[in-house]
């Protein structure tokens, strides 16, 4: 039997067991919206815009560890994409978008709503495909969703013209799973890891650097097994929070710009790295001409083009950070370095987060209740900016996949359309949203997707009145003069939500708080918590641009 | 540091934009770039020269193998292949006795006329960059009306091949 273009889509997404697709309908894609409204094994969610679809998406990827995929049509609907799949490539985030294209007679004519979207997107997805031939659309879906979910995940694009969609052939969808061009290496070299079993063994001061890569290849398991075995302190970047459990005492937090004091000093005083499924980016390693000058590094990444991109690697490991730890876990001998762990403890029992705990509804306090009123149990999604780094430092993530976040990118509007991915993603988990005022404004037009789909987000507004990351580097780089950053004139968040039919809460004092965060936590519905906090609050400790990382201001402290 | 690299990828649309894309993004510099069919049918030969240390190199070696569309990426080093451009130039030709004069120019640096006019000769030459720069500077004296170079191919020495 012959099937259309799109009748193919719907096929090859039932084979790749595709749930959920967020999109939105326009004139060169409307075949394919019209043969998922009569057949097909997904759900449809209708977002409000094309970026909020392709974050969903990404969050939705996030949350579950599948392939998330979205619909948008061709020219605005096509680069409204673009900032979403920038988002999850750098995140290394498998998401695979399909986009409607004008009639291939018309392509390359500026026809209406016509754009070179794979043109455009080239450095920014692992791959893409303009399909002209109907007979290629099926083994382009297929090998799509393999790039997008093997090696390092991530987006890859589907462009197809709108007659493509409507043509007819046989239906054939590939088995195979080989590509020319296309190998990941995933096992590593045994005389690599080998050599990695003896650093450690030699090793007086080491530590774990752990990144996404230990999320995306779900190796928490196997790292949780090394620290066991070796006693080596773990510290972990943005991506990789919740790789492992930050209950666990050799857990030091979050490294970096706003990285936590123990372990920024510990690393810089380390004398051998183990950085796992990370890429060294500057946020993580400051200024990188002083980033741990003592140490030796094994570096074990699934991209080899990661290995000595930014900082010289004297073990490199090619593979899948799972395979390789398993391996090294069998070969490398038990151990405790004593001294070293009696200083680690030291810094992280001398050194802890510090804020002013007193009257005032402040951020941190807002987290920290968070994370005694769910221990954990929850995704925390996050926008980008100030809240975000007091959602990396406060909550103590204890479970991979519970905490999503856009990391590479800084991707100011991801965090309420990424929620609603996540809660798709994840049905039976409670998913948090924390935004600014800043970046909530950015996609709020997804409010209307939350209600319309009765998800039960609870969406904690940090409301300071400014785009507050930025206002604290004028504050501190720039002679506080705060060009542009107020954001006054913004509506009262609790009464807008009601307009779009949900529930909205104006939260002033830590009472306010306690009382209304319980009350959305124990009940099942989508709540949003305007929290009004002090604007000239500000994230601490802090590495300057330029600095060692070890080198932090320290700032408001009790 | 001069590099020559060799690059086989599938005949796609679009992959001569794929590599510049990223040769441009990278910052990493194409001095030149040539391509065409290699030995095997779908799949396109291209030679870039590139300029840099040898941390870039890698990089580059490293960022062209994640293209999916790439087969095999390789650096062949100018003591171990041969290296040849073709250029094709246009010379202003003013009287019969310059135009002798180039023609024996030309014999005596084995390039070939290819194009005969009354104010004009093209004249093929193929060599080693090295070479086409020196025959250049030679030519320069009669007026150079147009020149079209092809950038330079490469092929490893001996019995060995990039793609098996």
């Amino acid at each position: 039997m012959k099937l259309s273009g799109t009748e193919i889509v719907v096929e090859c997404l039932k084979r790749e067991k595709v749930k959920v697709v967020f999109g939105i309908p326009g004139g060169a894609i409307m075949p394919l919206y019209d043969t998922i409204d009569k057949k097909s094994s997904f759900t449809h969610i209708l977002t409000k815009h094309e970026q909020g679809a392709v974050h969903a998406a990404d969050g939705y990827a996030r949350a579950s560890g599948n392939v998330g995929v979205c619909f948008a049509t061709s020219g605005p609907g096509a680069t409204n994409l673009v900032t979403g799949l920038a988002n999850a490539y750098l995140d290394s985030i498998p998401l695979v978008a399909f986009t409607g294209q004008v009639i291939s007679p018309l392509i390359g004519t500026d026809a209406f709503q016509e754009v070179d979207i794979t043109g455009i997107t080239i450095p920014i997805t692992k791959n893409n495909y303009l399909v002209m031939d109907v007979k290629d659309l099926a083994s382009t879906i297929k090998e799509a969703f393999y790039l997008a979910r093997t090696g390092r995940p991530g987006p890859v694009l589907i462009d197809f013209p709108k007659d493509v969609q409507v043509a007819k052939t046989d239906f054939h969808y590939p088995e195979k799973d080989k590509y020319s061009g296309y190998r990941p290496t995933l096992k590593g070299n045994l005389n690599q890891i080998k050599k990695a079993a003896k650093a450690i063994q030699e090793a007086k001061k080491p530590l774990i650097y752990a990144g996404g890569g230990i999320i995306n290849s779900n190796a928490s398991p196997e790292l949780q097994e090394l620290v066991k075995k070796t006693n080596i302190p773990v510290t972990t970047t943005l991506m990789g929070l919740g790789g492992f459990p930050e209950d666990h005492p050799l857990s030091l937090g979050m490294l970096g710009m706003h990285g936590l004091y123990c372990a920024n000093v510990s690393i810089s005083e380390a004398d051998l790295i183990i950085a796992l499924g990370t890429r060294f980016d500057d946020r993580v390693t400051g200024n990188i001409k002083k980033f741990c000058p003592k140490a030796k590094f094994i570096h074990v990444d699934i991209d080899p083009a990661e290995i000595s991109k930014n900082i010289k690697i004297s073990i490199p490991i090619v593979g899948d950070v799972k395979y390789v730890l398993a391996k090294l876990n069998q070969l490398v001998e038990p151990k405790k370095e004593k001294e070293w762990l009696e200083r680690i403890t030291e810094l992280k029992e001398k050194n802890p987060l510090q804020y002013q705990r007193d009257d005032q509804l402040r951020p941190q306090y807002i987290i920290e209740k968070l994370d005694k009123l769910t221990k954990g149990d929850a995704i925390v999604v996050t926008d980008v900016g100030q809240h975000q780094m007091w959602a990396a430092q406060y909550y103590q993530y204890r479970y991979p996949r519970s905490f999503i976040t856009s990391g590479g990118l800084g991707t100011m509007g991801f965090g309420l359309p990424s929620a609603i991915g996540a809660q798709f993603g994840a049905p039976k988990k409670r998913v948090v949203c924390i935004a600014g005022d800043g970046g909530f404004q950015m996609n709020v037009q997804e409010l209307a997707t939350v209600v319309k789909h009765k998800l039960p987000i609870i969406l904690i507004i940090m409301n300071n009145g400014y785009l507050g990351m930025v206002r604290q580097w004028q504050e501190l780089f720039f002679k506080k003069r705060y060009a542009s950053t107020s954001l006054d004139g913004s509506p009262d968040f609790a009464q807008l939500v009601q307009v779009y039919g949900g529930k909205g809460i104006r939260v002033t004092t830590k009472n306010d708080l306690d009382s209304a965060l319980s009350k959305a936590l124990s009940g099942n519905e989508f709540v949003l918590l305007d929290c009004i906090i002090p604007p000239e609050e500000n994230v601490f400790p802090m590495v300057s641009p330029g600095e060692a990382i070890n080198n932090m201001l320290e700032g408001n402290q009790s | 540091m001069k590099h020559t690299i060799a690059i086989l990828v599938k005949d796609h649309p679009g992959v001569l934009a794929r590599v510049s894309s990223l040769f441009n993004r990278r910052r990493f510099n194409i001095e030149s770039i040539a391509a065409g069919h290699s030995e095997k049918k779908g799949i396109t030969r291209i030679t870039i020269v590139t300029e840099g240390d040898e941390n870039i190199l890698e990089q580059i070696t490293k960022q062209l193998n994640k293209l999916v569309d790439v087969l095999r990426v390789r650096d062949l080093p100018k003591g171990t292949s041969v290296e040849r451009e073709l250029a094709l130039i246009k010379v202003r030709t003013k009287s019969t006795d310059q135009r002798t004069e180039i023609m024996q120019l030309i014999e005596a640096f084995r390039g070939h006329i290819v194009d005969i006019g009354k104010q004009a000769l093209t004249i093929e030459i193929t060599g080693t960059q090295e070479k086409i720069n020196a025959k250049l500077k030679l030519l320069e004296s009669f007026g150079i009306l147009e020149i079209s170079r092809t950038g330079k191919v490469s092929l490893s020495r001996g019995a060995t091949r990039i793609l098996n």
